[in-house]
């Protein structure tokens, strides 16, 4: 058992942190670990903290690596964000963090989740602190690519890049630790295009199966412009449902609680001395609706780019294997119907709704302008 | 009841989001009991700061007997211990009293005005006039009551340039009553609040799908100089035109299918009506265009409000072609 064990494929990365957890000369005071979504940036992360916060170099049962890699350990920091972005009064904390000393462990570890959802005001905030920490503090900050960090922050840290896991990894992953039928892991994990969580929810969740399913049985039910937009209104309201699913308990939860710390619970009318606390709570709660929402969009439009991936390798004959295997026939059909320029321009289409959402552009609209450059075109 | 058609009664509720015909019918029920009583007393109360009560107070009787008006302002806004105290009032009115109850309107204080309804309460509604024939009929009636008269294409300017609120309108009518003479000439309006149109994002949007590109842009024009921001325009035009997409898809299966839809029937007609003038290629080009434009309106682009002109002119083009 080690710290290491959860990460599948990335092998060299490993070798890089084991190297640099037990040779002084091979450490630095900043990464940047970057990785496609799913190739476990985070987990490589919080891996490489308990390594560093262990005795034995991650040995992965002491209490240092179990608390470090639940988050919980005190030396550990980790900021995450359930938002659009990270604040940049959360950054500015992180300053006056990173001067202090370790208190019990061996290091100061502060690990940012997402730092490409940093504004670049908000990470300028951090350069001073990253570029020269005291001795014993170490930076770790996740992002898909070293590009989506701004290039002060990218040149003030080691660059680590993962991998994409190959799908065997990930299906024999899915067998081992969760204990999935091989079979259903196989399909999962190329379904899920090796993104480790994606595969892990498919393979135990059979509604997210259905769910991608109906996802990538759209484009068959597209004739026209009017289906094209019910589709989109469709596909929107279940990213809205999701997202409502996901939020709504904890939100009425963390209401309650901010009611009863208050001394406000069970009151008719709140005093208007408490209600700004109410409201900022209630725009943080719509900001984590947002993204949750938005969340489950792009992951749909991940689906369809998948599929018309599988559309354009049947229509060009590449003859490599086809990622949505069970939907053998659409693909076939879809290949049959439309050319590969028609299908490069879909998948263009897409990939600019992606861009435009996370440019808040209403969700409606953009799904709208996709569904329609799917549809039948003669 | 109509707002210019009140009587006396002794319960009057006056309900209606139109704070401008409010006033006027609580004006002219204090006026019409003085008419009745010179010395009537009037008591103002305010709904939100009432202290229990105020009202058994202005409304037992006198010492002198005189007839008494209580006007009750914000009903939507009342506290408890002024619904309880009307509620006993109800049971148990005053001879010589008229109770005036106004209610801003709201779902407020529902239940309360079923109470004062059920109570045999004189009801007067004022709610805000929406459409454009029926403001031209407010004004029409205003001058008339000054014992003026303006031709049709005088009114038509005037709804067009002071018609979004409804106290301006009126406020407009009394200048003009008070300025010229002679009947009210399209000229003298154009002189008075000319140059002025009030266009909303949805009156710009009507234009581009009507395919009537000038209008289009000019009430994109002046919507913007009186302080309209580029986002809501862009949202205005994208719904006109998911509403056309909706119909479009749901035509040929007749009825039961619009109504599916959830869209209010006269939405459904309209659309059918503008559909005429759209083919599927024109709707689909027009959406994809709005979709850019809202991007960039959202700082995908440089200039917001050429994003917007663009997108007005591209859907107008489309379905005018």
């Amino acid at each position: 058992m080690s710290v290491w064990d959860d990460l599948v494929g990335q092998e060299a990365v490993v070798e890089v942190l084991r190297g640099a957890v037990a040779d002084p000369a091979a450490m630095t005071h900043a990464w940047l670990i970057t990785g496609p979504p799913g190739s476990g940036r985070s987990n490589a992360a919080r891996a490489f903290a308990a390594a560093l916060q262990c005795l034995e170099g991650g040995c992965g049962d002491c209490l240092a690596c179990t608390t470090a890699l639940a988050g919980t350990h005190a030396d550990v920091t980790v900021v995450a964000t359930e938002t659009v972005g990270i604040k940049i009064d959360e950054t500015r904390a992180l300053v006056s963090l990173a001067q202090r000393a370790p208190s019990g462990g061996r290091w100061r570890v502060i690990l940012i989740e997402d730092a490409d959802r940093m504004a670049e005001r908000t990470s300028n905030v951090l350069l001073k602190a990253i570029e020269e920490p005291p001795p014993r503090t170490v930076w770790l900050l996740c992002a898909p690519s070293p590009q989506d960090v701004v290039v002060t922050i990218r040149s003030r840290a080691r660059s680590l890049a993962l991998r994409v896991p190959p799908v065997e990894a990930v299906a024999a992953l899915l067998v081992s630790r969760d204990g999935v039928d091989p079979q259903v892991a196989a399909v999962c994990a190329r379904a899920a295009q090796s993104h480790i969580g994606i595969a892990r929810r498919l393979a135990r969740d059979p509604e997210a199966r259905d769910r991608r399913a109906q996802v990538l049985a759209i484009p068959a039910a597209i004739r026209g412009v009017g289906d094209a937009v019910l589709a989109a209104g469709r596909l929107v309201e279940v990213a809205q449902a999701e997202s409502k699913a996901a939020t709504e308990q904890r939100d009425a939860q963390e209401k309650t609680a901010l009611l009863r710390a208050m001394g406000a619970e069970g009151a008719a009318t709140l005093p208007p001395s408490l209600r700004s606390q109410v409201t900022q709570l209630e725009k943080d709660q719509k900001s984590r609706a947002t993204r949750a929402q938005r969340d489950v969009l792009d992951r749909s439009m991940i689906d369809l780019l998948s599929l018309y991936r599988d559309v354009l390798v049947v229509q060009l004959g590449a003859g490599v294997d086809l990622v949505n295997a069970g939907q053998a026939d659409q693909v076939a059909a879809l290949a049959a119907s439309s050319s590969p320029e028609q299908t490069l321009r879909r998948m263009d289409a897409i990939g600019q709704t992606r861009t435009r959402l996370a440019g808040n552009v209403a969700p409606l609209l953009a799904m709208e302008a996709m569904t329609i450059a799917l549809r039948p075109q003669g | 009841m109509a707002w210019d058609a009140v009587e006396l009664a002794p319960i009057v509720l006056v309900t209606g989001a139109e704070q401008l015909l409010a006033e006027r019918a609580v004006a002219g029920l204090i006026a019409a009991a003085k008419q009745r009583d010179a010395d009537v007393e009037v008591t103002r109360l305010e709904g939100a700061g009432y202290v229990g009560g105020t009202l058994l107070v202005a409304t037992s009787p006198s010492l002198f007997g005189e007839a008494r008006i209580v006007v009750v302002q914000g009903v939507e806004q009342a506290n408890d211990e002024l619904i309880s105290d009307a509620l006993a009032y109800l049971d148990a009115p005053a001879d010589d009293v008229v109770l005036v109850l106004h209610h801003g309107g709201g779902q407020r204080g529902k239940k309360f005005l079923d109470a004062v309804r059920g109570a045999g309460a004189t009801v007067v509604t004022c709610e805000p006039i929406k459409k454009d024939t029926d403001k031209v009929a407010f004004a029409a009636a205003e001058l008339r009551r000054a014992g003026r008269r303006a031709d049709a294409a005088a009114m038509r300017a005037l709804v067009e340039a002071v018609g979004a609120d409804l106290r301006e309108l009126a406020a407009s009518c009394a200048q003009l009553v008070a300025d010229t003479s002679g009947v009210i000439g399209a000229d003298v309006v154009n002189r008075y609040y000319g140059g002025r149109i009030e266009a909303t994002g949805f009156r710009v949007a009507d234009a581009a799908i009507a395919g009537q590109t000038g209008q289009a842009v000019a009430l994109l024009r002046h919507a913007l100089a009186t302080g309209a921001d580029p986002v809501p325009l862009v949202a205005a035009l994208a719904a006109k035109l998911r509403v056309l997409a909706k119909v479009a898809a749901t035509r040929g299966r007749g009825g039961a299918a619009a109504r599916d839809l959830g869209l209010a029937p006269w939405l459904v007609e309209r659309a059918l009506r503008d559909l005429s003038r759209w083919t599927p290629e024109a709707l689909a080009a027009a959406i994809t265009a709005v979709a850019q434009a809202d991007a960039e309106v959202k700082g995908g682009g440089r200039d917001p409000v050429f994003a917007v002109e663009r997108a007005v002119i591209r859907v107008a083009s489309a379905a005018a072609s």
